[in-house]
């Protein structure tokens, strides 16, 4: 509370009563239509006192007269936005990726749900961009197992990889040394023959017995240069960048005891258009065919 | 302790009134060549304001024809031959910059003539003094007829001011909008009634702001909203050029006396403060009221010259110079002072950069920026390649095709995704007219030195039409060479 209103010696104003530490200040009066534009700032804060939510209660809290709760106002808006997509979603849906390429509008839709998309379901594992992982592949490098095509892609997306389905990409690499179908020197031999396919630094072995091991054993489904196959999904091994890893030890560890990747159908949770969505943002990446 | 106090704040009031009544300024009229001055700048002002809009400029066909138009529809600003695009918003932040420091270096000179001669608040506040003067009358006629019965002739006089007020109230919103939309169809739209809603909601808004702030609000915009008279201080000193009154020859007042020797030349008749539009009284020296107008030294001229003294006795000058003239002596007005150096400077520096970046104006607009994820793939062949999204504004109506092209890599094969083109070394994008197109381009090759995984590539864009040539220096990341 002001107690020592009293007149400044230098101003003649009076002053408020307030001091702090000696310090006082000089009383210089507000307009009163100042107070009154605060006042009726008050009082309209007060109508959104009433119409709206405002007041906490012990097991609830006082929900406005006019009933707005935020849940609903998001998920109008959200409905809102579904619905002025829903034009643009049918449409890439049915129609085919080289008639929504011929719509420029319809492909940034699609790229921009394709984006979307992707950086919810496939980025923790294939990156950011399709950087790729040790495991997982590059999609922005382009050395695609199962083929680089917007179709190909697609049914990639759909129906996965080794997900169990019957449409589901499917191959198996035998398990030379677990399973001893080749002996460990055989191994050894193959394995320095796969790393000269990539210009490793020879270890200086005799790659005539490797070549051979390979040509019997690996060039069915990798072919006789090690150029991979996509009929089967079987890498090309004589590429400087591969899926498991691109050393000696890496090479040897697919050989004993492969590892096989499981990509899930994403039929079970995404829509057609989305896929297709997904397919042509994957294909902008930098690897489509 | 009344919360309440009525009447004039309490200078010698022992109540402690927290908040006042306002007191009512009814400034007189006054004839000289201050006010002659303050008439010609106003006039300027409000013609450029209502006329502008209305000015045309031949741009060719596609184009707006309006000299100054802020198309913020379309995201243009047409200013003259000039055209801004949004990413040109910086030149904005340069013109206020000058803005600003040109208001300190002009207050600083001369105390704050933007205040009393350009502030919008000042110019429209005197127009609406003006037509309240020609249909009520001057003070005395005004003061008398408030506090005067409500008859007919004070129904219709404020009536009629009220409406003429309206009227430029409303003309100065509509001429608002004109700034934003072409301003004879939307003259035409708005009586029509096609107008869209926003045209109608902001020419009320500003019509209503208008009437409030020059009709009613006035001088408590000056006082107690604008924050400028708050820090004005900072900006003078005793070299500042100012209204002042010369209180060595005036003082002491010599109310009703007239013969010489007997006072000072003031005769305390208070034409300066029946003048003040802000209604105080310049004798108290330099303050926060004061919006340095200077019409109350033409009111004190005319008592001077009636009175048989020396004029100006309220006039520019400085506090340096009245000190000096009060000790008998006189000094020069110093306009080349540390401060009004440092402000000059500052504007200059300003002004010229504005000036070289607009003269310098690429017509090409390219910008090119590296993908953060991916930085960088490697490829089946050994090769890298980097992703990168590039953007190219069209300015000119008609499509146009740009040739890109890298320097500093070598083999670099370009290859844009979306649109299916390359690879190869030189790519043509096809950009639509008036717009600015986005592609995302890849950059394979091997890099000849990455130290720390990234060297510099250069990417080129030539106008196919016009042959015109922008550089954008970016960089080329790939792993981390192995010594």
């Amino acid at each position: 509370m002001p107690t020592k209103i009293e007149k400044d010696d230098v101003t003649g104003q009076m002053t408020t009563g307030h001091e702090w530490d000696g310090l006082q200040e000089l009383n210089r009066p507000l307009p009163k239509w100042w107070v009154y534009v605060f006042m009726a700032c008050v009082a309209w804060s007060m109508v959104y006192f009433v119409l709206y939510p405002s007041f906490p209660g012990i097991t609830g809290y006082f929900h406005g007269v006019i009933g707005y709760y935020q849940r609903d106002a998001v998920d109008a808006d959200v409905a809102a936005i579904a619905q002025q997509r829903a034009g643009a979603m049918d449409r890439i849906k049915a129609l085919s990726f080289a008639d929504i390429r011929k719509d420029p509008q319809l492909l940034a839709v699609a790229q921009t749900a394709g984006r979307i998309t992707f950086a919810e379901n496939c980025q923790p594992c294939h990156g950011a961009g399709g950087g790729g992982n040790l495991g997982f592949p590059a999609l922005a490098a382009g050395n695609w197992l199962w083929g680089g095509k917007l179709e190909d892609i697609q049914q990639t997306v759909t129906f996965g990889i080794r997900s169990g389905l019957d449409d589901a990409r499917n191959s198996q690499m035998p398990r030379f040394g677990a399973d001893a179908i080749l002996k460990p020197a055989e191994i050894q031999a193959v394995a320095d023959y796969a790393a000269s396919l990539f210009d490793l630094p020879s270890t200086g072995t005799n790659l005539a017995e490797g070549k051979r091991v390979f040509a019997e054993n690996c060039a069915v489904c990798h072919g006789d240069a090690g150029q991979g196959n996509r009929e089967v999904g079987a890498p090309k091994l004589a590429a400087k960048t591969h899926l498991h890893g691109d050393d000696r030890a890496a090479i040897l560890a697919q050989l004993n005891n492969p590892r096989m990747g499981v990509m899930p159908n994403w039929n079970a949770r995404l829509d057609a258009a989305k896929i297709k969505s997904v397919a042509l943002y994957v294909h902008s990446l930098g690897g489509g065919e | 302790m009344s919360f309440m106090g009525k009447g004039t704040p309490p200078v010698d009031d022992p109540q402690d009134i927290l908040y006042a009544d306002r007191v009512r300024v009814y400034p007189k009229s006054v004839h000289g060549p201050v006010r002659r001055f303050k008439w010609a700048v106003l006039i300027v002002c409000l013609t450029i304001y209502y006329v502008l809009p209305w000015v045309r400029w031949n741009r060719g066909i596609g184009r707006p024809n309006q000299a100054v138009l802020l198309d913020i529809f379309h995201e243009r600003f047409w200013f003259f031959n000039l055209e801004f695009w949004p990413q040109d918003i910086f030149y904005l932040t340069g013109l206020l910059i000058m803005g600003a420091v040109a208001l300190f270096l002009v207050t600083s000179l001369f105390g704050r003539l933007w205040c009393g001669y350009t502030c919008p608040q000042t110019v429209w506040t005197d127009l609406f003094m003006w037509v309240e003067r020609e249909i009520e009358g001057d003070r005395n006629e005004r003061m008398k007829r408030d506090s005067g019965p409500t008859d007919f002739d004070k129904i219709w006089r404020k009536g009629l001011k009220h409406t003429v007020w309206f009227a430029v109230a409303f003309w100065t919103g509509g001429a608002w909008i004109m700034y934003y939309v072409d301003a004879p169809t939307v003259t035409v739209e708005f009586w029509n009634g096609t107008a869209s809603t926003p045209v109608y909601l902001f020419t009320a808004l500003f019509a209503a702001t208008t009437y409030l702030l020059a009709g009613w609000a006035r001088e408590q915009v000056c006082t107690y909203m604008c924050p400028w008279p708050r820090f004005q201080a900072a900006m003078l000193d005793e070299q500042s050029f100012t209204v002042t009154y010369e209180a060595w020859r005036g003082e002491p007042r010599a109310q009703g006396k007239r013969l010489p020797g007997a006072g000072g030349d003031c005769v305390d008749c208070g034409a300066c403060v029946t003048a003040c539009p802000t209604g105080i009284d310049i004798r108290d020296g330099s303050q926060l009221e004061c919006i340095n107008c200077g019409l109350c030294i033409d009111a004190c001229n005319h008592v001077m010259e009636r009175t048989g003294r020396p004029g100006w006795l309220i006039t520019w000058d400085t506090l340096a110079d009245q000190a000096a003239k009060a000790a008998g002596t006189h000094v020069p007005l110093r306009l080349i002072r540390p401060r009004t150096i440092t402000y000059l400077s500052a504007l200059v520096l300003a002004a010229a950069v504005m000036i070289i970046a607009l003269a310098l104006r690429p017509g090409l607009g390219l910008s090119v920026q590296h993908d953060r994820a991916p930085l960088f793939v490697t490829l089946a062949s050994g090769d890298i390649r980097d992703g990168y999204t590039v953007k190219i504004v069209n300015k000119s109506p008609t499509q146009a095709v740009f040739e890109i092209t890298t320097q500093g890599l070598y083999g670099a094969m370009l290859t844009e995704a979306n649109e299916q083109l390359g690879p190869a070394e030189t790519l043509g994008l096809p950009v639509p007219g008036d717009s600015v197109g986005t592609f995302r381009i890849m950059v394979a090759g091997q890099p000849a030195a990455l130290v720390d995984g990234s060297q510099p590539i250069d990417f080129s864009l030539r106008d196919t039409a016009t042959g015109e040539v922008t550089v954008y220096h970016s960089v080329f990341m790939g792993p981390v060479r192995r010594r």
